[in-house]
């Protein structure tokens, strides 16, 4: 495998671990700080990308589209966490396990009642769908869009959470809830906000893979996995942990793919080798997640508690 | 005394009512799909098919009326054998139609052949049945599994494309299909890559392949991988650039979400909605009617089981009670079906004409399929021989 091309390689494991960064985001704060496990969040990624998907169909406007997703899943959030999640956020894990499971195949249901079990339309404006040369090789400009708008995301969380005086009051919640609360903050709307914001990250990523992935019931399922392999490896509450766990996953995942196959193919009958390939590829991030908890239970980016 | 003579009497009418009711002898029905889960779409398809016909013969086939039961595999074998298991001793259906993929295809021969049922497939058709498996009573109004990538490799080698680069996801099913693409395909295989069942982002595999640049890609990557693969194979610039030969990807069930992104694909099956016979088109435009989009093969594979069951049912008098003369009637296959005429072989999978087809617009400017070649007549199956009642 040629260096150019394993940079390729990295450049789409950038790509998906940005889109990972997205999901993980909302689901470690609101793990952090409400010590809240919500199951439903691959729900709210899927529902962004029906959200616009159906404004891309009304109003043929891509940025629309992306601000349907943004915002309608945002608004579902505050929804959601007014309407029901806020009694959870005291109840034992396994209730809040099983309430938002069921919330996830209720969600994967309606969208089947509303719009069909087929895949769903959504494509990319002419401007978006060329392709852009990287070392000489052709490369989605979207899938560089999205690196750029997850980069910008994720300076902005930083900012927020470092520098704004809610982002104090965020971190004073991961570590103390209690005495938080006991200062006078309203911490019913904080958590409302924190949970809004997660929903609303996750509508983004999947309002932007709308054009990339098929828009289909069940969608958010399998990166809801994948998401919780990400905060485990990159430290449960910690955004940090988040954006770099989400980075490390989506290399691992992307370059086991591509390299473990190429590697065996050198060595083995191709026929073996693909085979092989693709079971050690797909063994791979649950192999680091592995290795991760035995030596670093914390994960390797963990909060500091104070 | 009054009372309990009207009673006696209303008793007795009602239990005459109802045996006269039996007697009437209906037709029941049992329609196995998967109707919900990732593969509901092309279950929901076979679904409105069947219902398509029995509505235009007026919920007649063969002019009997027809019970039409349908339950839900769930894409789960265990839940297709009980399904199974419910039509035949509750429901006691006198036939088993439908059934979407293959595993719960598998799962259910077994308890079908055990209790003698006759059974039309309208869309699975696994490689055991049509081999060592196969059942008297089975008949499959769809192909065999392999035909549609047997097709794509006869025009691969049409086409003379010097090679070839596969990627299918990493299943049964999958390997059964590079085995039938193969068995056609007389170029080299520069790669042969197994992806993930389910995998959503292909740009690992589609930056491999734009490296190895081959003169053709064959994908089977059905359902929703296949709208990811097809989107993200259009949006490295590759469609156009290197011919995309796909089987059970772009079809009608993926068309609509895909879009013109999917313009310029090719794919290979038996039948396509710009077919020119007058069962065919009056099928497309009654669908198209009812239900608001193009016709997927699900649904006229669904549509054509229908009438199988009509023509067999015509020459029995709409009697099943006689098994043998009523498969006899099946095995004639004699109706106008949608792809035109095709005969049974003796494993009860048809021998039949196989096309190409390319991803174009259609005269209302629709993104649809048309047919671009016949690389395929009156084929039969690779396993036929192998089987012996």
């Amino acid at each position: 495998m040629s260096p150019q091309l394993l940079f390729m390689q990295a450049l789409n494991g950038l790509q998906y671990g940005i889109l990972l960064f997205l999901l993980a985001a909302g689901l470690t704060l609101v793990f952090g700080i409400m010590s809240f496990i919500n199951l439903a969040h691959g729900a709210l990624y899927m529902m962004g990308a029906y959200f616009a998907a159906a404004a891309f169909r009304h109003t043929d406007s891509f940025v629309l589209a992306i601000l349907a997703g943004l915002a309608g899943a945002m608004l579902l959030g505050v929804v959601l966490d007014r309407c029901g999640f806020s009694r959870l956020y005291p109840r034992a894990h396994l209730d809040q396990v099983l309430a938002t499971f069921g919330l996830m195949l209720f969600c994967n249901e309606a969208v089947r009642m509303i719009w069909g079990s087929a895949p769903i339309f959504m494509s990319l404006p002419d401007a978006l769908s060329r392709t852009v040369i990287v070392l000489g090789t052709p490369y989605p400009l979207y899938r560089m869009l999205i690196i750029g708008v997850g980069l910008l995301v994720a300076l902005g969380l930083y900012l927020l959470i470092e520098r704004t005086r809610i982002g104090m009051l965020i971190r004073a919640g991961a570590s103390n809830r209690g005495m938080v609360s006991a200062l006078g903050v309203n911490i019913g709307w904080l958590n409302t906000f924190i949970f809004a914001l997660g929903a609303g990250l996750a509508g983004l990523g999947g309002a932007m893979v709308g054009p990339i992935l098929s828009v289909q019931p069940g969608m958010g399922d399998s990166i809801l996995i994948m998401t919780l392999v990400v905060i485990v490896i990159g430290g449960i509450g910690s955004i940090r942990g988040a954006f770099l766990g989400a980075l490390v996953v989506g290399l691992v995942d992307t370059l086991g793919r591509t390299v473990v196959p190429a590697l065996l193919s050198q060595s083995l009958a191709q026929e073996l080798a693909s085979t092989l390939g693709a079971a050690i590829s797909s063994l791979a991030v649950y192999v680091l997640m592995v290795i991760v908890l035995a030596l670093k239970p914390e994960g390797l980016f963990p909060v500091k508690k104070r | 005394m009054a009372f309990r003579k009207t009673l006696l009497v209303s008793a007795l009418t009602l239990s005459m009512g109802l045996a006269a009711g039996s007697a009437l002898a209906e037709v029941k029905i049992g329609f196995l799909a998967t109707l919900s889960g990732s593969g509901a779409a092309l279950g929901q398809d076979m679904v409105d098919g069947f219902n398509l016909a029995l509505e235009e013969h007026g919920g007649k086939l063969g002019g009997q009326d027809i019970v039409f039961l349908k339950e839900d595999d769930q894409l789960k074998p265990d839940v297709g054998v009980q399904a199974v298991q419910k039509f035949i001793e509750k429901d006691k259906v006198d036939l088993v139609a439908g059934v979407t993929f293959s595993n719960v295809m598998m799962a259910i021969a077994k308890p079908l052949a055990d209790a003698d049922m006759t059974f039309v497939g309208s869309n699975a058709g696994p490689a055991p049945l049509a081999a060592n498996q196969c059942n008297p009573g089975f008949f499959f109004a769809s192909w065999q599994n392999d035909g549609q990538a047997e097709v794509m490799g006869q025009f691969a080698t049409d086409r003379k494309y010097k090679d070839v680069y596969m990627i299918t996801p990493n299943y049964q099913s999958g390997r059964d299909q590079v085995k039938g693409f193969t068995r056609f395909y007389k170029g080299r295989i520069s790669g042969e890559v197994y992806t993930q069942l389910g995998q959503q982002d292909y740009s690992a595999e589609l930056l491999a392949l734009q490296a190895a640049n081959p003169s053709a890609v064959w994908v089977f990557l059905p359902g929703g991988m296949g709208v990811n693969f097809v989107k993200q194979y259009k949006q490295f610039g590759l469609m156009g650039r290197i011919p995309l030969l796909t089987v059970s990807t772009v079809d009608g069930s993926t068309l609509p979400a895909l879009g013109e992104a999917a313009l310029g694909a090719y794919a290979g099956t038996f039948w396509g909605p710009d077919f020119k016979n007058p069962v065919s088109e009056s099928f497309v435009a009654a669908f198209e009617k009812k239900y608001g989009r193009i016709p997927s093969q699900y649904a006229a594979q669904a549509y054509d089981s229908a009438l199988l069951i009509d023509s067999a049912l015509k020459k029995t008098g709409g009697k099943t009670v006689d098994k043998k003369a009523f498969r006899d009637a099946l095995r004639a296959a004699d109706y106008a079906s949608l792809r035109g005429s095709y005969k049974f072989n003796v494993n009860g999978f048809p021998i039949e004409d196989f096309y190409a087809f390319e991803v174009a617009k259609d005269a209302q400017g629709r993104v649809s399929l048309k047919t671009i070649a016949k690389p395929l007549t009156n084929h039969s199956d690779a396993y036929f021989e192998k089987c012996k009642y």
